[in-house]
């Protein structure tokens, strides 16, 4: 119960709060990295998996790139990227880091919610006479919605949990806050830290389950 | 709180390295495991030799020398690393079917199950260690817990799916063979859903072997302790080969469980007729 009120303390202190190694910052340097590379995984990974799922081909490696990602280590991944050259551009090593984590669970995501879409829906659309890309945009893809979010859903989680990661490799985050009560022995910080990155991973998971719930009824009033 | 084997004095920015180490120099890589080197331990000997030029020296990202120089502690932190996994994924296990049986059983205990496993999942894993520091201090038994609470997402989700898949039918007919419920469930029901609890083993196995490198923050990280201290010291070669191993560490597991998984459902294997 002491750590408790110790935590307690740790965290309601406002010397805590400001400055650059304060929650505030490492905050922002979180939500930062993480809403960064969201996109950037988006803009790489969904139009790879919907022109491939939409052609019909390579899903062999957009199933399987799932399973590989699971099979390395994140901490190694971004240790080894930090070795290399890469390593004296700033942030960089952990941004490709969480790229490369981000994009599976999107590109699987996406080609599956693709080919699951109904062939008979699929074929009564060419039937009506649509071309590829109004196939694709118009049903296709509003079809595949809730998958694709899935995807989305699941890289924001991961991209959270290896940015706190990162801070073991030497970058920025709440998992600073974290690394820094381990060298400083100070268990009160440990799980402050701890407890702020689970809160925030927390809360980005269940934003993305609001989005996923009501977007689909978005998308529907949209493509009428 | 007595400080983590393995980590720096500074706050754990590998870009300040110690100025014995300076990223790109062609000194030998300091570890804590120097002691190692064959012929090492320039202490012992007064002569002062210059360091040996090999890939070492070097500091390359492959090695032999280093693989025949470490052998013994590469085999050590492959030991740490399989019996943390082993252990934890045993664990989740062995909590995973009562509570997939029980959220079977009574459907009021699914919702509760399946949401707070899944929070549980949720939290990262740096965090999830952390969280569990004041409960076990500075021990393996950190790591332990931590996994056994992510392998339990994958488990209880994939059993549950399995027992749900059992057919109907078979359950009666079970049943009409005079079957009471512990029978049906240990003869039937848990049979049926092995290659979906199988699935989840696999995938909850692979996941901890990659998971238990970041156990390195406790100091209990099998291959993982090798990356950090290779991060701090710059040592390219043995960071690049714990991380092989992790990967070969996890490969290797699940052609295993997919090998006894064949072993153990003979009948998902009958030739279609």
């Amino acid at each position: 119960m002491n750590t408790l009120s110790d935590t307690w303390s740790w965290l309601t202190s406002a010397a805590h709060w400001s400055g650059e190694n304060g929650i505030w910052n490492r905050l922002g340097q979180h939500l930062w990295l993480t809403a960064l590379c969201l996109v950037l995984s988006c803009l790489i990974a969904l139009p790879v998996a919907l022109v491939l799922g939409h052609l019909g081909k390579g899903g062999t490696l957009a199933v399987n790139i799932s399973n590989v990602g699971r099979a390395v280590p994140t901490f190694a991944v971004l240790v080894l990227l930090l070795l290399t050259p890469i390593g004296k551009y700033g942030e960089w090593p952990t941004i490709i880091a969480l790229i490369l984590f981000a994009v599976p669970p999107l590109l699987t995501n996406a080609y599956v919610g693709m080919r699951e879409v109904d062939r008979d829906v699929v074929r009564a659309a060419r039937g009506m006479g649509m071309t590829g890309r109004q196939l694709l945009f118009r049903v296709e893809l509003p079809l595949a919605l809730p998958l694709i979010l899935t995807g989305v859903r699941i890289a924001a989680v991961q991209l959270v949990a290896t940015a706190t990661l990162a801070a073991l490799a030497g970058g920025g985050g709440l998992g600073r806050i974290i690394t820094a009560g381990f060298n400083l022995a100070s268990t009160p910080q440990v799980v402050a830290g701890a407890i702020l990155v689970a809160v925030f991973a927390l809360v980005v998971e269940g934003l993305f389950e609001v989005v996923q719930r009501f977007a689909p009824q978005w998308a529907r009033g949209g493509f009428g | 709180m007595a400080r983590p084997r393995g980590s720096g004095t500074h706050d754990g920015d590998p870009r300040t390295p110690s100025p014995l180490c300076a990223p790109g120099s062609q000194r030998f890589p300091r570890t804590a495991h120097q002691d190692a080197r064959p012929g090492g331990g320039a202490g012992s000997n007064e002569r002062v030799t210059a360091p040996p030029d090999d890939c070492l020296a070097r500091n390359e990202w492959i090695c032999g020398a280093y693989l025949t120089s470490r052998g013994h502690i590469l085999w050590d932190a492959v030991v740490q690393h399989l019996q943390l996994t082993a252990v934890s994924v045993a664990i989740g296990l062995l909590i995973a079917v009562p509570l997939a049986v029980a959220a079977r059983r009574w459907r009021w205990a699914a919702g509760p199950v399946l949401g707070i496993t899944t929070i549980l999942y949720t939290i990262p894993s740096l965090a999830m260690f952390s969280l569990l520091l004041p409960v076990y201090g500075l021990s393996a038994s950190i790591v332990v817990a931590g996994l056994v609470l992510y392998s339990l997402t994958l488990l209880v989700r994939n059993i549950l799916a399995g027992l749900r898949a059992v057919p109907e039918d078979t359950r009666q007919a079970a049943r009409g063979m005079g079957y009471g419920p512990v029978r049906l469930l240990l003869a039937v029901e848990l049979p049926l859903a092995v290659p979906a609890a199988m699935a989840g083993l696999r995938i909850a196995t692979v996941s901890a072997v990659s998971l238990v490198t970041v156990g390195a923050i406790v100091g209990y990280g099998g291959l993982g302790n090798l990356i950090y201290s290779g991060m701090n010291t710059y040592f390219k070669a043995q960071v690049l080969t714990a991380s092989v191993l992790c990967v070969v560490i996890a490969v290797a597991a699940d052609l295993l469980l997919l090998g006894i998984q064949r072993l153990l459902t003979p009948w998902t294997r009958a030739v279609p007729s």
